[in-house]
């Protein structure tokens, strides 16, 4: 085969991407303050924020599997009028300034929102709680998830859930003993990717949850206040939020760029 | 009077009447795309382009979902469910009929043996053979004891061998089911010696359903009949025989009926000659031989008519000899007209 002769137009800015986005993770991996960084991370501060962050992003990835998977399933398996609007309304979050978000949220479910005096009443309070912060990581963090478990669902072969049906499994057991197993994979990445983005959100939790610390302070809202009075902490953080994202990436692989291809396991095969 | 096993009347894609025995097994036969598999999602519940009324020993079941019908249904490949070993694919249709859990395991492990998969148990569908896996597919639909019983082509994917064994192991199982049995196939061979019945659905109407001796004997859909290894026209019925699309006309023994014939002529009773045939075989036309095939004494000759229907022909390998037949060699083909069947469509 001939080699592919690469014109300088497209190399020389191909690298430049490449450098541009290597280039910040070297400097914080040169600049981290390298021996210090387990006392730093040991910081009550820190520790707080990280417990706290711990929390908020499980928290969100549980909302999202709670309130997505069934949605997942909506969108893959039924065919409904104006589907497409909704399912566009659903993904939104994706592509929405998550500051937007946070507003959005306040209007819905803060003091004065919409639905704020009947959750006062029931004597619920969203904004400035750890809960208002679970539902800001779970806003941003749904779409990921629903779009992850959607592709695995509608490529799941029917003949296993329909098979199931005739041997009298009623459709939530079809769903929990067939369905649920066979799209682990994809479950699983979409959890995955949820929880990433639910760990690393700041503009929806900051207007809405707040910033308060030991409440609604998690570690990217921690970041950014340190930087300003104590920066080699805030590298120090950095640094361990990225070694998270790399873990959950390498733990994605191939799944990564094509969440479709949580199929049902081969083996059904002849 | 007891009412049928099976009733069921079909709309949609496939309109088909059907009344079956209890223990009675009917073959689904019909080429590709016939609504075959069709007919048998709308006997399930399942969606598709058909619907059915059904009902199972006179009660009513076409309007309920499918896990409440009673109804076992093998799709093509089995569709054992991956992550389950064996035993508990077999035992997922035990629930909920008031045994335990434990007694669930004794019996699935119970109908694995009766099928020769006793020692296999533990396995996940991955680690079994395409035959293996089909038994398997088998004793879970069979294990919660349906009143009908749907096997969706359940020896196409197999190999020859192992095919040879899962109908084996059909065969002797189905004898003793006392439900209804349908089987999809288009293995003539598989038809005939699984079911007593043959069931021959072409675009989605049934065009003949009758005992597989009378649908040998007699079939009345050319796609049959070529199924069953004989030569088969459609044609029209006039006062000089039988006129095909081609212009040609075929001849039988007795008067062609009116209207849409199916003409079969066994390849037995095809000769073929070196020159022009004398006054014994009514119909005679020229052709050019495409194909020998065959082994022993018996070889198959498929022959390109020039002025008539292409036709196969069975000779033995002396007489093959003696006329020195081989590919490209232009032959007269004679059919006497005892050897024409009509059958009116």
């Amino acid at each position: 085969m001939p080699r592919v002769r690469v014109p300088v137009l497209l190399w020389v800015p191909a690298l430049a991407g490449l450098a541009f986005v290597v280039m910040p993770l070297v400097g914080l991996l040169v600049r981290a303050p390298w021996e210090s960084v387990p006392e730093r991370l040991g910081d009550p501060a820190v520790r707080t924020a990280l417990r706290l962050s711990l929390q908020c992003s499980f928290g969100a990835l549980g909302i999202s599997m709670v309130l997505g998977v069934p949605l997942a399933w909506l969108f893959a398996r039924v065919e409904f009028p104006g589907k497409s609007l909704l399912r566009a309304l659903v993904l939104l979050p994706l592509v929405l300034p998550p500051v937007v978000g946070g507003v959005a949220l306040l209007l819905a479910f803060g003091r004065r929102g919409l639905l704020g005096p009947w959750l006062e009443s029931m004597g619920i309070q969203l904004t400035f709680s750890m809960t208002g912060a679970m539902l800001a990581g779970a806003f941003v963090a749904l779409p990921f998830l629903v779009l992850s478990v959607e592709g695995a669902i509608a490529g799941l072969d029917r003949k296993y859930e329909e098979t199931a049906a005739t041997l009298g499994a009623g459709p939530l057991r079809v769903f929990t003993t067939v369905t649920l197993p066979l799209i682990a994979p994809g479950l699983a990445a979409g959890a995955a990717l949820a929880w990433a983005r639910a760990l690393g959100e700041f503009g929806a939790t900051i207007t809405f949850a707040g910033n308060l610390p030991g409440e609604t302070q998690t570690l990217p809202l921690a970041v950014y206040l340190m930087l300003q009075d104590d920066p080699d902490t805030a590298v120090a953080v950095s640094l361990l939020l990225l070694v998270v994202s790399v873990v959950v990436l390498v733990a994605l692989r191939g799944r990564w760029l094509s969440p479709a291809r949580g199929k049902a396991p081969k083996g059904g095969r002849l | 009077m007891t009412p049928p096993a099976l009733q069921a009347r079909t709309e949609g894609l496939v309109t088909a009447e059907l009344t079956v025995a209890a223990g009675e097994v009917v073959a689904v036969v019909g080429p590709n795309g016939a609504g075959k598999s069709t007919l048998l999602r709308a006997l399930a519940g399942l969606p598709g382009p058909a619907r059915a009324a059904v009902a199972i020993d006179g009660e009513p079941v076409g309007t309920r979902p499918p896990h409440l019908r009673r109804v076992g249904y093998v799709p093509q490949d089995g569709a054992l469910f991956p992550h389950l070993s064996a035993a508990r694919n077999v035992a997922y249709g035990l629930r909920g009929r008031g045994l335990s859990r434990r007694e669930q395991r004794a019996a699935a492990h119970d109908w694995l043996t009766r099928l020769g998969l006793g020692e296999l148990a533990a396995r996940r569908p991955g680690q079994l053979s395409g035959g293996q896996q089909q038994r398997v597919a088998l004793a879970r639909a069979l294990a919660p004891e349906p009143r009908l019983l749907l096997l969706d082509e359940p020896l196409a994917a197999l190999d020859v061998e192992t095919r040879a064994a899962v109908r084996h192991t059909l065969r002797s199982h189905l004898g003793p089911y006392d439900g209804v049995c349908l089987i999809v196939t288009h293995d003539p061979v598989d038809a005939l010696s699984l079911a007593g019945r043959m069931l021959v659905v072409e675009s989605g109407v049934i065009v003949q359903d009758a005992s597989a001796a009378e649908v040998t004997r007699a079939p009345r859909s050319a796609w049959v009949a070529r199924m069953l290894g004989l030569n088969a026209y459609e044609g029209d019925g006039t006062d000089d025989g039988v006129r095909l699309a081609d212009g040609h006309v075929l001849v039988g023994a007795d008067p062609a009926p009116r209207g849409r014939v199916l003409v079969t002529v066994h390849p037995d009773h095809v000769t073929l000659y070196r020159d022009p045939p004398g006054g014994t075989a009514r119909n005679a036309w020229h052709g050019t031989i495409t194909e020998v095939t065959g082994t022993g004494t018996r070889l198959r000759v498929a022959v390109h008519g020039s002025d008539g229907p292409d036709v196969v022909a069975e000779v033995t390998a002396a007489a093959a000899a003696e006329l020195g037949l081989g590919e490209g060699l232009g032959v007269w083909i004679g059919v006497k007209a005892t050897g024409v069947g009509l059958t009116a469509l």
